[in-house]
C-alpha cells in the first residue's frame, strides 16, 4: 500500500518534472533578457531587422485574415441581429470584437506561426552548429545579441500589427454591412464609434504587447536550448509554435478577466 | 597560463573527462592528440569557459574560470581566439563580417577598416576574393580557413585550434601548419591545438599531450612522444589498428 503511494507520487513527479524545469528555464531566460536590455551596446541594427522580419513579413497574411474576419463577423451578427431588428448594432459588434479580442489574438497567432517558427529554427540551427558558442568566444553575450532584439521587436510590432488588424477588420465589416447588405454607411459608423471606448483599444494593445513578449520568449527559448541536430531543430520549431499558441490563447482569457 | 586540476566532465551518463591534469605555459604551443570522441573538443571548450567542470578547476592566469563573472570572462575572451572543429561561421553574415565580428563589437574601427583587416587575415589563410561571399557557398576546407581568420583577427594572446587541418588538402594543410607556427613565434602567443594529423602535431608542437580514457596519459616534447614506451601512445602515433586501443564494433 505504502509502496503504491510512493510509486504514484514518483509517477506524478516524473510527469511534472520536465514541464516545471522548462518553465523555470523560460523564467531564467526572461530575467536574463530584462537584465540585458539596459546594458550597452544596444543592438539597434539587429532590433530593426527583427522588427521588419516580424512586421513586414507577416503583414500580408495579417491583412487577409483581418479583412475576412471582419467580414464574417458582420455577416453573422447581421443575420442574428436582423431577427430582432437590431441590424444597426453590427458595427459595434465588429468594432468591439476586433479591438478587444480578435485583433490581438489573430495577429499574435499569425506572427507566431511565421516569425516565432523562424526564430526557433534560426536560433536552433545556430545552437546545433555551434554559432551560439562562437558568439560567446567572441565575448558577445548571445542572450543580448540574439534574444533581446527579438523580444523587443515582438513587444513593439505586435501592438502595431494589432492596430492594423483592428482597422482592416472594421473596414471588412463595413464592406459587408454597407455595400453587400445595404445598411446605411452612417448607421454602421455611428454604431462603430458610439460604443467603442478608448479602454477597448488599449486593453487590446496591452494584450498584444504581452503576446509579443510571450511568443518571442518561448520561441527563442526553444531555439536557444535545441539539442540533437536537424531533427532537434524541427522539434524546437514545432514546439515553439504549439507552446506559444497555447500560451496566447490561455493567457488571453486571464488577461481579459483581469482587465474586464 | 592554463592549468587543469583534476577536471571531470560528464554528459548524461557518459564520463568524458575523468580527472584531467594539464599545464600550459605562456608562449607554449601544446598539441593534444587522442581518438575521435575521446573528449578533446570538450577539453578545449573548458579553456574558454564554454563548458565548466563538474569537478575540479580550470585556471587561466591563476584565475578560476567558473568563478569569474560575465564581464571578467568576456574581458578575458577578447584576448582569446578559437577555431571550432565545425568552423561555426555565422551563416547570416558575409565572410568579411564573420572575420571582423570581434573587431566590430569590441573596437571603434569603421566598417571600411574592418573589411581591410578581414581581407588581410583572409589572405594569411590563403583565401582571396571571397570576402563578400556567404559562408554557405564555401567548401568545408574554405570554411575552416575563414574560421581560422576569424580566430586570429583580434591578434589574441591565446589561440585554440580544434582540428585546423582536417578537411584540407596536404599542401594547404602544411601552409596552415606554417601559419600556426608563425603565430606562435610571435611574442607571448600561447596555443592549444587539437589534431589527428601526427605530421602537423610534430611540426607545430613544443609539447604533445595524449588524451585517452578521459585522462592525459602522456605529455612531453615531440621527441619524447616519438620515443614513447607507452604502447597506447605508440599505437596512436604510428597509426596502427592493432594494439591496446580497442575500436568498438570492429573485429580484430
Ligand atoms: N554538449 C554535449 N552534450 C552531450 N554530449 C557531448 C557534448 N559535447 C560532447 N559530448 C560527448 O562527449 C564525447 C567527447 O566529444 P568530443 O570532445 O567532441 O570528442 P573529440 O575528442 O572527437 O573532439 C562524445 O561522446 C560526445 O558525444
Ligand atoms: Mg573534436
Amino acid at each position: 500500500m505504502a509502496n503504491m503511494i510512493v510509486r504514484t507520487i514518483e509517477f506524478i513527479g516524473a510527469l511534472i518534472e520536465r514541464p516545471v524545469m522548462a518553465l523555470g528555464r523560460v523564467f531564467l531566460l526572461f530575467f536574463s533578457v530584462v537584465k540585458n536590455i539596459p546594458k550597452p551596446p544596444f543592438e539597434i541594427r539587429n532590433t530593426i531587422r527583427q522588427m521588419l522580419e516580424i512586421g513586414v513579413n507577416s503583414l500580408p497574411v495579417v491583412l487577409i485574415t483581418a479583412v475576412f474576419t471582419g467580414m464574417v463577423l458582420a455577416l453573422q451578427s447581421y443575420t442574428g441581429f436582423k431577427r430582432f431588428g437590431a441590424e444597426g448594432l453590427v458595427g459595434s459588434v465588429v468594432a468591439l470584437s476586433m479591438t478587444r479580442e480578435l485583433g490581438p489574438v489573430l495577429a499574435a497567432l499569425i506572427v507566431t506561426g511565421r516569425a516565432g517558427a523562424a526564430m526557433a529554427a534560426e536560433l536552433g540551427t545556430m545552437r546545433v552548429t555551434e554559432q551560439i558558442d562562437a558568439l560567446e568566444t567572441l565575448a558577445t553575450n548571445p542572450v543580448k545579441y540574439l534574444v533581446v532584439p527579438r523580444f523587443l521587436s515582438g513587444m513593439i510590432m505586435l501592438p502595431a500589427l494589432t492596430v492594423i488588424t483592428d482597422i482592416v477588420g472594421i473596414l471588412g465589416g463595413y464592406f459587408v454591412t454597407v455595400i453587400l447588405l445595404g445598411v446605411s454607411s452612417k448607421k454602421y459608423m455611428t454604431a462603430t464609434w458610439s460604443y467603442l471606448e478608448l479602454q477597448d483599444i488599449y486593453i487590446g494593445l496591452i494584450k498584444a504587447c504581452f503576446f509579443g513578449a510571450a511568443f518571442t520568449l518561448i520561441s527563442c527559448y526553444k531555439g536557444f536550448y535545441t539539442k540533437g541536430g536537424a531533427e532537434g531543430v524541427g522539434r524546437a520549431t514545432t514546439g515553439a509554435v504549439v507552446y506559444s499558441s497555447m500560451t496566447i490563447l490561455i493567457s488571453d482569457y486571464f488577461l481579459s478577466a483581469l482587465m474586464f | 597560463m592554463i592549468e587543469f586540476h583534476e577536471v571531470h566532465k560528464s554528459f548524461g551518463g557518459k564520463h568524458v573527462l575523468q580527472g584531467v591534469n594539464l599545464q600550459v605555459e605562456k608562449g607554449e604551443s601544446l598539441v593534444i592528440i587522442g581518438g575521435s570522441g575521446s573528449g578533446k573538443s570538450v577539453l578545449l571548450k573548458h579553456i574558454i569557459g564554454l563548458l565548466h567542470p563538474d569537478l575540479g578547476q580550470v585556471l587561466i592566469n591563476s584565475k578560476d574560470l567558473s568563478a569569474l563573472n560575465e564581464e571578467h570572462l568576456n574581458e578575458m575572451r577578447k584576448k582569446f581566439g578559437m577555431l571550432f572543429q565545425s568552423s561555426a561561421l555565422f551563416d547570416s553574415m558575409q565572410v568579411w563580417e564573420n572575420v571582423g565580428f570581434g573587431l566590430k563589437r569590441h573596437t571603434s574601427l569603421s566598417d571600411k577598416e574592418i573589411r581591410e583587416i578581414a581581407v588581410r587575415k583572409l589572405k594569411m589563410v590563403g583565401l582571396a576574393g571571397i570576402e563578400s561571399v556567404m559562408p554557405s557557398e564555401l567548401s568545408g576546407g574554405m570554411r575552416k580557413r575563414v574560421g581560422l581568420a576569424r580566430a586570429i583577427a583580434m591578434e589574441p594572446e591565446l589561440l585554440l585550434y580544434d582540428e585546423p587541418t582536417t578537411g584540407l588538402d596536404p599542401i594547404m594543410a602544411d601552409a596552415i601548419n606554417d601559419l600556426i607556427k608563425k603565430m606562435n613565434e610571435k611574442l607571448n602567443v600561447t596555443s592549444v591545438t587539437i589534431t589527428h594529423d601526427m605530421k602537423s602535431a610534430f611540426k607545430i608542437a613544443d609539447t604533445i599531450a595524449m588524451l585517452y580514457n578521459g585522462v592525459i596519459i602522456e605529455k612531453g616534447s615531440p621527441d619524447s612522444i616519438k620515443k614513447s614506451q607507452n604502447p597506447i601512445v605508440r599505437q596512436f602515433v604510428e597509426g596502427r589498428a592493432e594494439g591496446p586501443i580497442v575500436i568498438e564494433g570492429i573485429e580484430a
